[in-house]
């Protein structure tokens, strides 16, 4: 009995969740490329099958065939190791996430969350920056100058944007004081999404939310901030000397970040997975939860098909100088505002 | 008890990799495994936050930094350290000296501590550490030691501000 819940429940929701996270993977390539298809006017991807849907799974194919080239010049264990150190806590992210309230399946009560544990928000902070030693290790291992630019780039930029994100993430964790019934706050993702705040608290939250999807495109190393990869002057940054599945990896990773970051974004902001009629009918929360985290993406897509790449000194200057202060004022204020209430 | 044993030996190894690695890059990666062995210690003993906290500032921030100052100046192979052809005695040089005692003597209060029991105070029992909730600790941060927190940080302020003076360009008269 007891080691259905302790083992059994948790083992099932991860493996799900994996392969959920996985399939969403290979369908946000299949989404990004028909939007940026549609956003150029292009048809994008139609060859295989309807809508071109079977695209994903032939290119995870052709991947896992190509031939694995581990170029001689290279750090061979570090170069093996970085995709894996890469996509290991861009999978973890998501064990925090609730994806819907609790349901009731065999006369057993579920919560739809992998582990809700009382750190919630600091196990995101906390993968999300090892989530850098991959793309840092890989960038190093592949003794290439254009890798080890990218992946120096890279340290600089996540460390530099982790600070306004931790800052705007601090202010909202502020307000959490007002929905606790002791007014202690809270971090777990679950209290914070079931939470009660009065709408003008709500709304104070959204405003916050264009700078933190600054700092998430930053963080997820996503276009127009891809200085990782920057393909125009890097060649292809960390990743130039990575081919078949270890560069698919990669990719995942990157998709991956996006699936994390938006989960999160969308409990913290956007109330995760509550919307009408959930009380009656609690599995419509997930699909509720599912719609959200596609708006997301497609933000995620939209803003990259649309905004061209600044230079990485004006990424930079652009952290330190505007959305660093602009997030400390607005965590004075929120502090303010708390306080008062 | 067998997880701890497990976590134990991981950390000692990473340990000893730490200062047996030829290469910079490679120490630091113990180091990074040693850290994140810890961080699983102390959640075994129920401080989530202090490892949450260990992972965010020493994996997510420090390590990062020591790999971006060792590739920065060259993280290759150190070949020949201190010459390890020569006899240890003239291996021995003054800081490596100074090294030397130091860390005999923190081996020496260390392993006293642990010896006559003043190190083992807390009992090793779950419920005694159960207080590492963010909420427990953060009522004790805010209220016990609030003026130890509030000197802690304006010692990292001081910090930051020198590092920012050392970083100014000298003013030209």
């Amino acid at each position: 009995m007891d080691w259905i819940s302790l083992i059994l429940i948790p083992a099932i929701k991860s493996l799900i969740l994996v392969i959920v996270l996985l399939t969403g993977f290979a369908y946000a390539t299949w989404f990004e490329r028909k939007l940026i298809g549609r956003f150029q006017q292009r048809i994008g991807p139609n060859r295989a099958w309807t809508f071109g849907l079977g695209h994903p799974i032939a290119d995870a194919l052709k991947m896992i065939f190509k031939e694995e080239i581990v170029p001689s010049y290279v750090d061979k264990i570090l170069f093996v190791m970085a995709p894996g150190l890469a996509i290991v806590p861009a999978l973890l992210i998501f064990a925090v996430v609730p994806v819907g309230p609790n349901i009731t399946l065999f006369g057993r009560e579920i919560p739809l969350v992998v582990a809700d544990v009382n750190i919630g928000l600091l196990w995101v902070l906390a993968v999300a920056g090892v989530g850098v030693y991959g793309i840092i290790l890989g960038g190093w291992a592949s003794n290439n100058k254009y890798s080890l630019l990218g992946a120096l780039r890279t340290s600089a930029q996540m460390l530099s944007y982790e600070l306004p994100m931790g800052v705007l993430l601090i202010a909202i964790l502020l307000t959490t004081a007002l929905g606790t019934a002791d007014g202690a706050g809270t971090l777990s993702l679950v209290q914070i999404v079931n939470m009660e705040l009065p709408w003008y608290i709500r709304i104070w939250i959204l405003l916050a939310f264009p700078l933190y999807f600054i700092t998430m495109l930053a963080e997820t190393s996503r276009k127009p901030f891809d200085f990782p990869e920057t393909e125009n002057e890097l060649v292809a940054g960390f990743q130039t000397e990575y081919g078949s599945i270890k560069f698919a990896l990669f990719y995942m990773t990157e998709y991956l970040h996006i699936l994390g970051a938006s989960g999160v974004a969308v409990s913290v902001f956007f109330g995760g997975w509550r919307g009408p009629f959930v009380e009656q009918a609690p599995i419509l929360g997930v699909f509720y939860f599912a719609a959200k985290l596609i708006a997301m993406v497609f933000l995620f897509i939209w803003v990259s098909a649309s905004v061209p790449r600044p230079r990485y000194d004006q990424l930079l200057r652009f952290c330190w100088t505007f959305l660093f202060p602009v997030s400390l004022v607005y965590l004075a204020i929120t502090a303010a505002i708390v306080i008062l209430l | 008890m067998f997880l701890f044993v497990v976590f134990a030996l991981i950390a000692l190894a990473a340990a000893v990799g730490v200062i047996t690695s030829r290469k910079p890059v490679y120490s630091a990666l113990f180091l990074l495994l040693n850290f994140a062995t810890l961080a699983a210690l102390y959640i075994m003993v129920e401080a989530q936050f202090l490892a949450a906290v260990q992972i965010i500032v020493y994996a997510g921030a420090v390590i990062v930094l020591f790999l971006f100052v060792v590739m920065l100046i060259g993280g290759g192979e150190l070949d020949d350290i201190g010459g390890r052809n020569k006899k240890f005695l003239a291996r021995l040089t003054w800081p490596r000296g100074i090294a030397l005692v130091l860390g005999l003597g923190l081996l020496v209060a260390v392993g006293y501590g642990l010896l006559s029991g003043q190190l083992m105070t807390a009992t090793n029992d779950a419920a005694a550490f159960g207080q590492g909730s963010v909420q427990a600790i953060a009522a004790v941060l805010y209220t016990d030691y609030a003026l130890p927190f509030e000197l802690a940080s304006i010692l990292l302020l001081v910090g930051m501000i020198g590092a920012v003076a050392l970083a100014q360009p000298p003013k030209k008269d």
